[in-house]
């Protein structure tokens, strides 16, 4: 009987083809990722099981470290606003600040307000770099008698003035209930009575009320 | 696999006591590069998905003095919940704080479902006061803790004296510290 032979065929594969789909995936994701820039303030947001992600312009945000230090940003393409509302702070609290000293706040991106009124003018004249080393005290906010925020808020109110202003709270888990409390009493000072807190998301508890009823109406997140 | 074309343009003829040189395989392999590819497409597409922070939404009440102003709250229909030290969560049912009885962070939904269960839904009202003890992340769990009950009436309230003096002697009594 003649032996039949099976042709050996190669278990090598060529790879190229696929090399170029896993490069290609991988430049459309460095392209698309969103570099933050490296943020001043660490803070670990709490989880919620909200899914409404955080809007990005017209914002304003109120941020609460860790050791319960308040500090406020504005976004970054508001430019107009920010010196709007720094222009208020300086006429309002006669601090003179300097051209110089405003467009610091103003133009710079990621900028943020760290210090009372009394130290504001050598504040805004730091650079980044130098206030990451430094230890700031951020905005008075201890209680309802000197809580400087009530002017910040002020100023943003006036600022947006017939723009849509979102309130952000960027509060860190191990921060305490009283710098909270008096963010909230520098709001409804000011009758902003809406507000927002960033959390990071999660999924609703197993077995809890909201999941089964996510379960009955097919909808997955909360907004 | 990858390969080039070595032999050179234009097929230059060498002479007879040229030796040939050797042809080396051109061919690399390309496994690790595939893996290391697909690696920093894993690490990009959880970074990028990941890194969006939500909002949750919150209403404060206007603080208002008139009476006709204020929402009317059935006593038999509350429930108070006051986060504080070491995610211990105290809660009373009604109006009398002296009732005070202790849960944490983790086990307060029973108590919430339980509450739910045994009020009329149209009353039913949760009220949060967290006391000068308790962190940002209390707060945040407990308002949290509302929308995964579906508790539709809930309110963040400042805490009285009275309230947070019963908190603070059931904590010397457990002996939080």
């Amino acid at each position: 009987m003649p032996k039949v032979k099976i042709p050996r065929k190669s278990t090598t594969i060529d790879m190229t083809a696929m090399c170029d789909v896993a490069f290609l995936l991988l430049a459309f994701f460095i392209l698309c990722a969103k570099f933050k820039p490296s943020d001043a303030l660490s803070v670990t947001t709490p989880s919620s099981v909200f899914s409404k992600i955080a809007p990005e312009t017209n914002v304003v945000t109120v941020t609460i470290t860790p050791d319960s230090r308040v500090f406020l940003s504005v976004s970054d393409k508001n430019v107009s606003e920010k010196l709007a509302m720094i222009n208020d702070i300086n006429v309002s609290k006669n601090l003179g600040l300097s051209d110089a000293e405003k467009s610091n706040f103003a133009n710079r991106p990621a900028s943020y307000i760290g210090a009372p009124f009394s130290q504001l003018k050598s504040f805004l004249d730091k650079t980044p770099d130098e206030l990451k080393n430094m230890q700031l005290p951020g905005i008075p906010a201890k209680d309802s008698t000197n809580n400087e925020l009530i002017d910040w808020i002020r100023a943003a109110t006036g600022a947006f003035a017939g723009s849509k202003m979102a309130l952000l709270v960027r509060g860190d888990n191990a921060a305490k209930y009283p710098a909270f409390q008096s963010v909230l009493i520098a709001f409804k000072r000011n009758d902003q009575l809406k507000f927002q807190m960033i959390t990071s998301p999660i999924a609703a508890p197993r077995g809890s009320e909201l999941e089964k009823t996510q379960i009955v109406t097919g909808k997955k997140g909360v907004e | 696999m990858a390969e080039m074309d070595t032999s050179g343009g234009g097929g230059h003829k060498k002479g007879p006591g040229v030796k040939k040189a050797k042809k080396l395989s051109t061919r690399v392999d390309l496994t690790p590069m595939v893996d290391l590819g697909f690696l920093l497409i894993t690490f990009f597409i959880f970074t990028t998905t990941m890194s969006q922070p939500t909002a949750m939404r919150l209403g404060l009440p206007k603080d208002t003095q008139k009476p006709e102003e204020q929402n009317k709250l059935k006593e038999s229909a509350a429930l108070t919940i006051m986060p504080s030290k070491q995610d211990k969560v105290y809660y009373y049912e009604g109006a009398d704080p002296s009732k005070l009885q202790t849960s944490d962070v983790k086990k307060i939904r029973e108590v919430i479902l339980d509450k739910k269960r045994r009020t009329d839904p149209k009353d039913f009202m949760v009220i949060i006061k967290p006391t000068q003890d308790a962190t940002y992340k209390n707060t945040v769990d407990m308002i949290d803790e509302m929308t995964i009950d579906e508790v539709k009436r809930y309110a963040l309230v400042d805490i009285t004296p009275a309230e947070y003096g019963f908190v603070q002697k059931t904590e010397v009594a457990n002996g939080i510290k």
